[in-house]
């Protein structure tokens, strides 16, 4: 049961949208800027790194519903997203991709973790400014998102079908349609 | 050195801010509905909330700018931020303030690490469903924003009378837009 009164029925961190539509729309907002809008770092690519560090946090919500939507954009490969998880120096992706996860992990750990051969590194396989900042602020953002969902306590579906449409939805429409789409639903006219 | 190359002169959070203002925006709204918007809580007690996190996540730029932003709400009471940094349970502070910094550092943590016993806690001190979510998310926010600033190895100023005069600002302006206050002028001081 979560720490404080949600409504049933709306898994993870979107039983805290509903709850608290005036933090979720900054939320949503970040997450679709990150994850979703144009950038040279493709959307999968961006979603293999939250789903790495939420898996190094333990968050099961977030890397199920994250590594879903890396899944789809991947074509449905579910096996690179295991790979990546478990040890992605092993993984069938680029050695660029490598380099940001290995940032990305150190950031898990801490900020300070993060060391100039880390950059460096990542500059040598090809990682603009922009990348590596943004790499650092995914890694940051998912451990503010883990946290949030445990911190409180969420409820999240273990089957992992039941993740595949939103990730779907997700992955085509991005991140800001989720306060509406939280609206809708407390209008009783889910969309 | 940051790890990227930055606007000169403009510290902390500012610096990446800059640099990528499509992300500034999300980061400042969401900072500022948690620690300005009207709140059960007051801005003092949210900030440092935020100060306590930054503490424990070592972050020198966040604790000491939302040290002082809490000390401008405290009629200027940095014997009282410097206490709730050290040892929340013995500064004179409210016992429910002192329930909510001990979910707080539980957050700062691991999500995980926060336990019903400290939510019974917290609520028969008198705090409220929202006051607990709102605790939570501003520590979890803050395990962000410290790794931002130290995981780009972005440039801090030591001298304490720069973090004052920001502070008076960020409390009575707020964090909306603090971006294009603040680092602006920084930088065109710079010469960029």
């Amino acid at each position: 049961m979560a720490h404080i009164q949600l409504k049933d029925g709306l898994p993870g961190i979107r039983g805290l949208f509903d709850f608290r539509p005036e933090t979720a729309g900054a939320l949503c907002e970040l997450a679709d800027v990150l994850l979703h809008q144009p950038s040279s770092l493709a959307p999968a690519e961006r979603e293999l790194i939250a789903t790495y560090v939420s898996s190094l946090n333990d968050c099961f919500y977030c890397q199920t519903s994250h590594g879903s939507i890396a899944a789809y954009h991947l074509n449905g490969d579910e096996s690179t997203v295991q790979q990546v998880k478990r040890d992605f120096k092993a993984a069938p992706i680029s050695e660029k991709l490598k380099s940001l996860l290995a940032i990305a992990g150190k950031v898990q750990k801490g900020g300070k973790q993060v060391t100039a051969e880390d950059v460096e590194k990542a500059r040598q396989c090809g990682a603009t400014d922009i990348e590596i900042h943004d790499t650092v602020l995914i890694a940051a953002a998912f451990c503010m998102y883990n946290r949030y969902v445990d911190g409180l306590e969420t409820w999240a579906p273990l089957d992992l079908e039941v993740y595949k449409p939103r990730a779907a939805a997700v992955a085509q429409g991005g991140y800001n349609r989720i306060p509406s789409d939280v609206r809708s639903q407390v209008n009783g006219t889910r969309a | 050195m940051p790890h990227i190359t930055l606007t000169e002169g403009v510290p902390g959070i500012l610096g990446p801010m800059l640099f990528r203002p499509e992300t500034a925006k999300p980061l400042n709204q969401l900072a500022e509905v948690l620690l300005r918007e009207p709140n059960s809580l007051s801005p003092a007690d949210r900030e440092l909330i935020a100060t306590y996190v930054s503490a424990q996540n070592d972050c020198f730029f966040c604790q000491t700018i939302h040290g002082a932003v809490a000390a401008h709400h405290l009629s200027g009471n940095e014997a009282l931020v410097a206490e709730t940094k050290l040892a929340p349970e013995k500064a004179p502070i409210s016992a429910k303030l002192k329930a909510l910094l001990a979910i707080a550092g539980k957050v700062q943590k691991g999500g995980k690490h926060v336990q019903a016993a400290d939510i019974e806690k917290a609520r028969k001190e008198g705090a409220t469903d929202v006051e607990i979510h709102d605790t939570v998310l501003i520590a979890a926010a803050f395990c962000m924003y410290n790794r931002y600033v130290d995981g780009l190895a972005t440039w801090a100023p030591q001298e304490r009378d720069l973090y004052r005069q920001q502070a008076a600002k960020l409390a009575t302006e707020g964090y909306v837009s603090s971006t294009e206050r603040v680092a602006r002028p920084l930088a065109a001081a710079e010469g960029v």
